[in-house]
């Protein structure tokens, strides 16, 4: 337990021995991993629809997890389920962590007029809750899946920008970018070769938590429908859909609904795990 | 300084209402097609609907009109529920203040009281299980949780009610329960994380260890530093504010009940932008405030600012 230790910042050993709570959670999200990779594989058809086996409970011949109204096999959905709950996510992050590094590092090292710009643009986005906008936006404009993605990243990008933009106002005013503006390197070059190696751990640590709030936020959109279409494969969709069948056949909103929990909550643990890891052996005091 | 603060919430206010209004009306779908359903569109029709509405006018102009009326008081017509947008927000906004008041007391009760016992014995069981509670409420996503609550406690215990408002006060209050539950699992360990974090700040601080050392009690002492600990707290209320507008809609939507958050998704779905624009600029309008409020709380609660004049 010592991972529990170390969260509480009494007692922490920087071993190199990962928490056994750590390595179930990477367990874990390996599994998931594996079945975005081989549900295809495994499960060719998974959001076929067959009236004549439709509503079997658990444990039917079959199909273990048994089946919905529509008569889709509940495991194979499931599986199925785990690109779209895993895949839109990390676009997610990687997209807004992207945006928040040029838009962060240009605010935090041009400063002047651009800055307040920036500045003033992540007050508009932040005055709003990301989900009510999230909900607004994608259900009155519709659109798909990655149109739901390219939002999120609009979204979710507030937070890398300040963080970025806080990271370089720091930095810059060290000795180190003092002397590389001294051998008249272009910003560019100061910018991107100097200053973001140097806060790079604050922004990677934000994005792996942003794959966990980014997984809510995309499972709570198709659950209220909107974000994917009618007939995806996707855990949010799926607990909709089996929300009325939930006392046919219970297991068609359990696994889905635990799968959601465990997955946010092993990305999660994760991102905070290696958030220690990194400030404590990173650069960044 | 609160001046500053307080144009500059106006401010926010007034640029989203032009974002909000303008990024409506250039959304996809036709206002008149959907008011007409499946009846034949009659170039008559059309016309009185499209004068009925103002849709001729350029949009300057109709964002004028509608700003006049939301000043006046007039947030225009649901078309919809065929009913004014004040008349709906109205008739279901007890529900979900009732809802929210519930879920932030449970919050409050359970999450303070756990933060102060996990700082105090940092790293004991009471902790760790808090830890582990904490991480499951802030990364579980509301309608997961409701929906396995919902299903144990309504199903497989049949102890609460499956979904609905329910009628008359008590009964109202009897399904509320389990929403309230759900909502507050989120917001409770947003309270705990806070409260933990500002109280071990706290207990490290000089004052504390002097106070121990003068043999003050040690429940008085934990006292003086939760009163300390209670301005990142207050100030953290924004956040707690944020994860409840999205809990309301998905709690809402989980249990089948009669509120904002189900009024703003069906109204999303439907198209209704009168009902979407008001509730969106409503929710926009309430955390401005509570975030005013949350700074003007801790000019009252911290005297060491207010001595500096409010500079911080």
């Amino acid at each position: 337990m010592t991972a529990s230790l170390g969260a509480v910042g009494v007692g922490f050993r920087s071993g190199r021995r990962m928490p056994a709570s750590i390595v179930v959670c990477l367990v874990l999200l390996a599994v998931v991993l594996l079945a975005v990779l081989f549900g295809p594989l495994l499960f060719p058809d998974a959001t076929k629809q067959d009236i004549l086996s439709s509503l079997m409970p658990a444990g039917s011949p079959g199909h273990p997890l048994g089946t919905d109204e529509l008569g889709r096999d509940i495991l194979a959905l499931t599986v199925a389920g785990a690109a779209s709950a895993l895949v839109g996510p990390v676009c997610v992050a990687v997209g807004s962590m992207l945006l928040g590094i040029l838009l962060g590092t240009l605010a935090g090292y041009e400063r002047g007029p651009l800055d307040f710009a920036i500045s003033r643009w992540t007050d508009l986005l932040l005055a709003l809750p990301v989900l009510l906008a999230a909900i607004v936006v994608s259900g009155v404009f519709g659109g798909g899946y990655w149109t739901t993605v390219a939002l999120l990243v609009l979204l979710f990008s507030p937070s890398d920008i300040r963080i970025v933009r806080a990271g370089v106002l720091e930095q810059s005013a060290r000795p180190y970018i003092e002397a590389a503006q001294m051998l008249s390197l272009s910003r560019w070059r100061v910018m991107f070769r100097h200053i973001l190696p140097n806060v790079s751990s604050l922004v990677i640590t934000n994005a792996m938590l942003n794959v966990a709030f980014a997984l809510v936020a995309f499972s709570s959109l198709s659950f209220l429908g909107v974000g994917v279409p009618p007939g995806t494969a996707d855990w949010g969709r799926q607990l909709t859909d089996s929300r009325a069948i939930m006392f046919d056949n219970p297991a068609a909103v359990i696994v889905p609904a635990l799968l959601i929990i465990v997955v946010a909550c092993a990305v999660n643990l994760v991102g905070d795990w290696l958030g220690q890891r990194m400030t404590r052996s990173g650069g960044l005091a | 300084m609160l001046a500053v603060r307080v144009l500059g919430t106006a401010a926010i206010l007034f640029i989203l209402s032009i974002v909000v209004f303008s990024m409506l009306h250039l959304a996809p779908g036709d206002l008149v097609k959907t008011l007409l359903g499946t009846r034949p569109a009659s170039p008559e029709a059309v016309a009185a609907i499209r004068e009925q509405y103002h849709l001729d006018d350029p949009l300057p102009v109709q964002y004028l009109r509608w700003l006049g009326g939301v000043l006046s008081g007039d947030l225009g017509q649901s078309i919809r529920l065929q009913t004014s947008v004040a008349d709906a927000i109205g008739s279901r906004l007890g529900l979900t203040l009732a809802l929210c008041g519930l879920a932030f007391a449970m919050a409050l009760v359970v999450g303070i009281p756990l933060g102060v016992q996990s700082a105090v014995r940092a790293g004991g069981v009471i902790d760790r299980t808090g830890t582990a509670l904490g991480v499951i409420g802030l990364s579980a996503p509301t309608f997961a949780v409701g929906l396995l609550l919902l299903y144990v406690f309504a199903y497989y215990l049949p102890i609460f009610p499956v979904y609905g408002g329910g009628r008359g006060p008590l009964d109202t209050l009897y399904h509320l329960v389990l929403p309230a539950v759900t909502l507050a699992a989120g917001l409770g360990a947003i309270v705990l994380k806070l409260t933990r974090t500002a109280m071990l700040r706290e207990l490290d601080a000089d004052y504390v260890t002097s106070a121990r050392a003068r043999g003050i009690p040690e429940s008085r002492t934990r006292r003086l530093a939760l009163r300390n600990a209670a301005i990142p707290i207050v100030t953290g209320a924004s956040l707690l504010l944020t994860f409840l507008v999205g809990g309301t809609v998905l709690a809402e939507t989980t249990y089948a009940l009669p509120g904002l958050g189900t009024l703003l998704q069906d109204s999303v779905l439907f198209k209704d932008l009168a009902v979407v624009q008001a509730l969106t600029l409503l929710v926009a309008l309430v955390i401005a405030v509570i975030a005013l409020l949350a700074d003007v709380a801790y000019l009252v609660l911290d005297p060491r600012v207010r001595a500096q004049g409010g500079a911080a």
